[in-house]
């Protein structure tokens, strides 16, 4: 590329870039029609995640939601990590947000823990697998985070990404605490993420319970323009969004025999909890208004 | 010197393994049972036409003085569906009931399948041994997990007897002629909308070794038998170059027709973790799964 530039100056860049481009994407075809790629023992597809699903998200993430990344050097560029986040936004964006901002500035895939109503569902359940994500239990963690991957989890689960939007950056409940037993067992690093922006996009006022309930959902939201714009509605609203890793929890700090000592898992959790809160307060600060 | 008894010898994975245990020194004879006669030549097997549900089978474990029990019959019955799956179960029972009694009998090694774990959206991705069986399972699973109950049950009576059990993953290979196998043959492969179950297999080649390895060294305990690597339906249909039809969940039974692999199977996958008989037994399947589904294109 640096030759034709030099020689045939610009006006040789555009199609020798397009070109590339093409071939690229040829190759990739005729890969994914062969069916000739691999993908690893819970299904995640690298060449489909890098070519297809993150590219899809980029524009979302990089125009749309105009993300912002503080701190991403304490995301460590090898050996296992645990990063924990808080979670919002009716539907999981902020995850896949965040496994394409630690892929574009660390090259590394995030593989995320997710509930298994992903699995369960079609469509969902098949393309989570393909982009790394794995169900969050005990085995996969520790599996994962034993091969030595950076593993993402969102501990407050729907509880956290299904409420209400008058309690919009209040951490939920951490659960008991298993990622810090998981973290400690594999002696991986735990690292905090603040996610500052995915409460605004759809604004839950209301959750109707009984709907849920009939159709085994966690929760069916209303928000100002769902169901009212129909698939309108499901657009997301423009929140400015910045995204904060904090310094990393060393392992070393972490409880060691932790099936004998929950009490100390419980501190770890607390900790690791308020620790995002504030982070999550002083990006809000920095933030201003929420769709500025 | 050892006296081997191998059911569901006429079928690919217990001919193969007959052959192979009739030819290794430290074993004196191998007696195959079957109900129907072996398709090829067993050289150095004697073979005894009997349903082991009958008092045949149980006469001669007493008779020829047998020391080890390979059990392949539970594998898959004879037509697989239906009679066939009962006369599996029952006639393992009946053969259990017999080695109970058996006083020269020493070991009981079963060829069970992966498909005791069943699948589902709450399953960790890989299973190992120790993970609990699905309480709901029903069909082959339910059958491979009862009889695997069965000999669990021969295990505590018998404190004496080595009962070793392998969880083979779906065989693939040129004589198999599993639902599966069968399946994924198929000229046009009808898939479930809006899944892509992960599969994962295993050479007949492979099984054979693994059951030879379990057979003839101490091996005591359960161990997962599988292929390295996974793939996905999608990518395996397309690696054979068949073209997929997917096709809503309620409607795809009647497009397998009489070729159907467990639908828990082709709406989840399973994938286990076979570390543990590497580890114990240093053994390691020299096919992976992408190798062993290539293997499928061959038959005879």
């Amino acid at each position: 590329m640096d030759d034709r530039l030099g020689k045939g100056g610009n006006g040789t860049v555009v199609p020798a870039v397009l070109d590339a481009r093409i071939a690229a994407g040829l190759a990739f075809l005729r890969r994914r029609l062969a069916g000739q790629y691999d993908i690893d023992e819970f299904g995640f597809d690298p060449d489909l995640t890098s070519n297809v699903l993150l590219p899809l998200i980029r524009p979302l993430a990089e125009k749309y939601f105009r993300a912002e990344v503080r701190g991403v050097e304490n995301v460590p560029a090898d050996g296992a990590a645990l990063i924990v986040a808080n979670h919002a936004g009716t539907i999981p964006i902020d995850a896949l947000v965040t496994q394409l901002l630690i892929h574009d500035r660390t090259g590394r895939h995030l593989r995320l823990l997710a509930a298994d109503l992903v699995f369960r569902l079609p469509v969902t359940g098949h393309l989570a697998r393909k982009a790394g994500h794995t169900l969050a239990c005990q085995e996969d963690t520790a599996r994962l985070l034993e091969a030595g991957e950076v593993v993402g989890v969102w501990p407050e689960g729907f509880k956290g990404i299904g409420k209400p939007f008058n309690q919009r950056y209040q951490l939920q409940r951490f659960g008991r605490g298993g990622f810090v037993t998981a973290a400690a067992k594999a002696g991986a690093k735990i690292v905090p993420c603040a996610i500052v922006g995915a409460e605004e996009i759809y604004p839950i006022i209301a959750d109707v319970k009984p709907l849920a309930k009939m159709l085994g959902l966690p929760y069916v939201p209303v928000t100002p323009t769902f169901p009212w714009l129909g698939p309108l509605g499901l657009l997301p609203l423009p929140s400015k969004w910045l995204v904060e890793f904090g310094p990393p929890i060393e392992s070393s700090d972490l409880p060691e025999a932790a099936e004998d000592d929950p009490l100390s898992v419980l501190d770890m959790t607390s900790q690791v909890r308020e620790t995002i809160q504030h982070m999550i307060y002083r990006l809000l600060a920095q933030r201003g208004s929420a769709y500025g | 010197m050892r006296r081997i008894l191998v059911t569901g010898v006429s079928r690919p994975p217990g001919s193969a393994l007959a052959r192979r245990l009739a030819g290794e020194p430290e074993v004196a004879r191998v007696i195959g049972v079957d109900v129907t006669p072996p398709r090829d030549d067993l050289p150095g097997v004697e073979f005894v036409r009997a349903d082991i549900r009958s008092p045949v089978a149980a006469g001669l474990l007493d008779s020829e003085q047998v020391e080890t029990i390979v059990h392949l019959g539970g594998l898959s019955g004879p037509a697989g569906r239906g009679a066939g799956r009962e006369v599996a179960v029952i006639g393992t029972m009946q053969l259990l009931a017999a080695a109970r009694r058996a006083m020269t009998l020493r070991a009981f090694v079963l060829a069970s399948s992966t498909a005791v774990y069943g699948a589902g959206p709450n399953d960790a991705a890989l299973a190992t041994e120790d993970t609990p069986l699905p309480a709901g399972a029903s069909g082959r699973a339910r059958d491979a997990a009862e009889i695997e109950k069965y000999v669990e049950g021969l295990a505590q009576r018998r404190p004496d007897l080595r009962v070793c059990l392998l969880r083979l993953a779906p065989l693939a290979g040129p004589t198999v002629r599993t639902p599966l196998a069968r399946y994924l043959r198929r000229t046009v492969v009808p898939t479930m909308l809006g899944y892509d179950p992960r599969l994962q297999l295993l050479h007949e080649d492979d099984a054979v070794d693994a059951l030879l390895r379990a057979t003839l060294a101490e091996a005591v305990g359960t161990y997962n038998v599988a292929a390295e690597g996974a793939l996905y339906l999608s990518q395996a249909t397309r690696r054979l170059g068949r073209p997929q039809l997917p096709v809503p969940a309620a409607m795809l039974p009647w497009f397998l027709g009489r070729v159907d692999p467990p639908l828990w199977l082709l709406r989840y996958g399973r994938v286990v973790d076979a570390a543990r008989i590497k580890k114990e037994l240093g053994f390691a399947p020299t096919y992976t799964t992408a190798e062993a589904l290539q293997a499928l294109r061959e038959r005879r």
